[in-house]
């Protein structure tokens, strides 16, 4: 069964691009001003949502993405809300993958079952869970699968030839590979060591590969989406956020322009990859 | 929550998941993975290995000062017995403590640093991490970074730097870099995430010296391991002692790990009576308190499945003790799943309680406890009075109280 991912990055690959993929914080800094961001997105040039679910201990995520996570739940945003958020944005559109991403506990806590029924009657097409490795796959990655709910792994510099497999096994829709090792938020890694470990991930599987973790601007976007199927954005995105937000947390400007203002130019980047890497 | 089928032995887990029934397990971020994978293959390597035994041995007999004592408390044991002739029962149990809070640099907590550092040192690694909360762990780590070179970074709340400045101190003079967490609300949970960034962050070289049988497998096991050392020597003593085994074994949980180490060479013994004693703090109505067993739910945090202190959302919240080491929102995976196989007992003991009892042990016994050991202590003042004179309660004294000396004085409204 294809999802809207699968059909996303198939449209593109006869396009010739890669995809941008684009994180913002759910409820950041409230609910309202959070799904404005969301409507913005795709218009703005975003392929591929990932809607981030706030968690109090984030122990993957740099100090911006920690921020806007503490905003977030400040706000009073809950994974229900996140969940109403998707489905309010599917009333619009019908067509952009949205994936959901953040820990475990959350959803440990809503329950599996309910969850995923939950999650695909909000038009949810794909998960991220950070702290839940293959070794783990029980819990929510198989029956994610089962309820047609793409499972994505991240793959790592630290794993290796010999693990990807068990990694790959039951991942789907595409895998995130994290371009360091490290927080979110942090200085981008070699992009000529990025292209290599694209190509080794490549080499173990079919599904289309993303890069995330360190891509701020659309130069960036541009040089990591000659090699790989899809560019990840997050922290440029959650700091676009915070920057209009004032000491008290007021907005001293529409967070949701700002956000379109700087993924438009990562569209822009992500479009002339392909160009540039074929001068 | 159904209770599991009571098991042959209670000392067999984890499975090779690394769980305990439903807890425990390996909840970490890709990245780390292949790291947990590699310490379980070197721990699986050493834990048999008489080399590695006979090199901890020494450093522990020399170096820590073990074996600990397993000691008589008799003022306290009389004290005890006052109580009770007052209450017209005419009992009271024979009090003993065991003696950790003699160790090298004050508490049960040597005891893993030494087994860890012995092992980052097998597996070649050029840096060790750490978190702390009260600073015991923090103190413990420096200390044995110190002794085997390596430089050592320790995670500190901020809130917890501020009121635990001596042990900063000590940190410091010990060659560690403490660095203080203002993520979050400062304190252990919020280090404990600090410490897991930086590990992800530093995959190569770096160490983590996790200081509770808390996070992802093989930690559990592996400090459970390490601080059993004070079960089997009080079994074995008590034993020498008595001839027999006590009927009661107290000890403080936190994250647990002097807890699950006096406990684990108990568990099968059927007769033994076994009692872990949580923060209860202000009281388990409210949210002050620190009880994740008696008032948290199961959940996923920090590596493992284990009860938590949490909101109907998933979200994680601060604790409150007197103790700053018993001041988590978790616990070690192990006790959840003694808790609901109902092998072991967890019981609140309030701040004030645990205030009492320290100032009861200081004058009759003229040791001075830490406020974590004085929960232990609390609750056997609250149980030996209506025990029989010939049956025996050992207290786990898990460390001295000195660093204490600062929040006692102005719990009592002194300056010092």
């Amino acid at each position: 069964m294809a999802t809207r991912i699968d059909r996303r990055m198939a449209k593109l690959k006869t396009e010739g691009r890669p995809a941008l993929v684009t994180y913002f914080m759910g409820g950041d800094p409230d609910y309202d001003t959070s799904l404005s961001i969301m409507k913005a997105l795709p218009a703005a040039g975003a392929d591929i949502i990932e809607l981030g679910m706030p968690f109090s201990d984030p122990m993957a995520d740099g100090p911006a993405i920690q921020a806007a996570g503490l905003r977030a739940l400040k706000g009073g945003q809950t994974l229900v809300k996140t969940l109403k958020m998707a489905s309010e944005f599917r009333v619009g559109d019908n067509e952009t993958p949205i994936v959901l991403m953040g820990y475990y506990n959350p959803i440990y806590i809503y329950g599996v079952d309910r969850f995923l029924k939950d999650a695909i009657a909000s038009g949810i097409d794909g998960l991220i869970v950070v702290d839940l490795p293959p070794e783990m796959d029980e819990e929510l990655c198989i029956p994610a699968l089962k309820a047609g709910i793409n499972f994505i792994r991240l793959a790592t510099p630290t794993t290796d030839d010999k693990r990807l497999p068990k990694v790959l096994q039951n991942t789907s829709g595409f895998v995130y590979y994290v371009s360091m090792t490290g927080i979110t938020g942090s200085a981008l890694a070699d992009t000529g060591k990025v292209a290599a470990a694209v190509k080794r991930i490549k080499g173990h599987t079919d599904l289309p590969v993303c890069v995330g973790f360190g891509v701020k601007t659309a130069e960036q976007a541009r040089v990591i989406g000659a090699n790989a199927d899809g560019v990840v954005v997050g922290t440029a995105i959650v700091n676009a956020v915070a920057n209009v937000l004032g000491p008290k947390g007021e907005k001293t400007a529409d967070p949701a322009e700002a956000v379109a203002t700087l993924v438009s130019g990562l569209a822009q980047g992500v479009r002339s990859a392909r160009l540039a890497a074929a001068e | 929550m159904d209770k599991p089928a009571t098991p042959n032995s209670f000392r067999t887990g984890p499975d090779e998941q690394g769980m305990f029934g439903i807890f425990g397990g390996r909840f970490v971020a890709e990245t780390l993975m292949p790291l947990i994978l590699d310490l379980e293959r070197n721990w699986n390597e050493v834990k048999n290995d008489p080399d590695f035994k006979a090199e901890l041995t020494d450093l522990s007999t020399h170096y820590a000062g073990r074996p600990s004592k397993l000691y008589f408390a008799e003022g306290l044991t009389r004290h005890l017995r006052e109580v009770s002739s007052a209450k017209g029962l005419g009992g009271g149990a024979k009090v003993y403590f065991k003696r950790e809070d003699l160790n090298h640099t004050g508490s049960h907590k040597i005891n893993n640093c030494l087994g860890q550092i012995l092992l980052a040192k097998r597996m070649g690694k050029k840096r060790i991490i750490a978190e702390t909360g009260a600073g015991q762990h923090g103190v413990a780590s420096a200390t044995v970074a110190a002794r085997f070179g390596f430089p050592c970074v320790v995670y500190m709340g901020a809130t917890d730097v501020a009121r635990q400045s001596p042990n900063v101190f000590r940190m410091k003079l010990l060659g560690a870099e403490v660095r203080p967490v203002t993520a979050g609300h400062g304190t252990l949970k919020d280090a404990m995430n600090e410490a897991l960034r930086d590990w992800v962050t530093n995959v190569e070289d770096t160490y983590y010296l996790i200081g509770t049988a808390a996070g992802p497998h093989p930690y559990p096991e592996l400090v459970r391991d390490f601080q059993s050392v004070i079960g089997s020597e009080a079994r074995a003593q008590i034993l020498e002692q008595e001839g027999r085994l006590p009927d009661t074994i107290i000890a403080c949980v936190g994250g647990g790990s002097n807890a699950i180490g006096m406990f684990h060479p108990f568990l099968d013994d059927k007769e033994v009576r076994i009692i872990g004693i949580e923060a209860g703090g202000r009281g388990l109505d409210g949210i002050e308190h620190c009880a994740s067993m008696n008032a948290g739910r199961p959940g996923v945090l920090h590596g493992n499945r284990t009860y938590l202190l949490q909101n109907s959302d998933g979200q994680i919240m601060d604790g409150h003790s007197i103790s700053a080491g018993l001041d988590y929102p978790g616990v070690g995976p192990e006790h959840s799943w003694l808790r609901d196989s109902g092998r072991v007992e967890y019981v609140p003991i309030l701040d004030d309680e645990a205030l009492e009892a320290f100032k009861l042990t200081t004058r009759v016994e003229g040791i001075i406890p830490a406020l974590e050991s004085a929960h232990a202590i609390a609750h056997a003042v609250k149980i030996v009075p209506a025990m029989d004179k010939d049956q025996i309660v050992i207290v786990n004294l898990s460390g001295r109280g000195d660093k204490d000396v600062h929040t006692v004085a102005s719990m009592l409204g002194m300056e010092i």
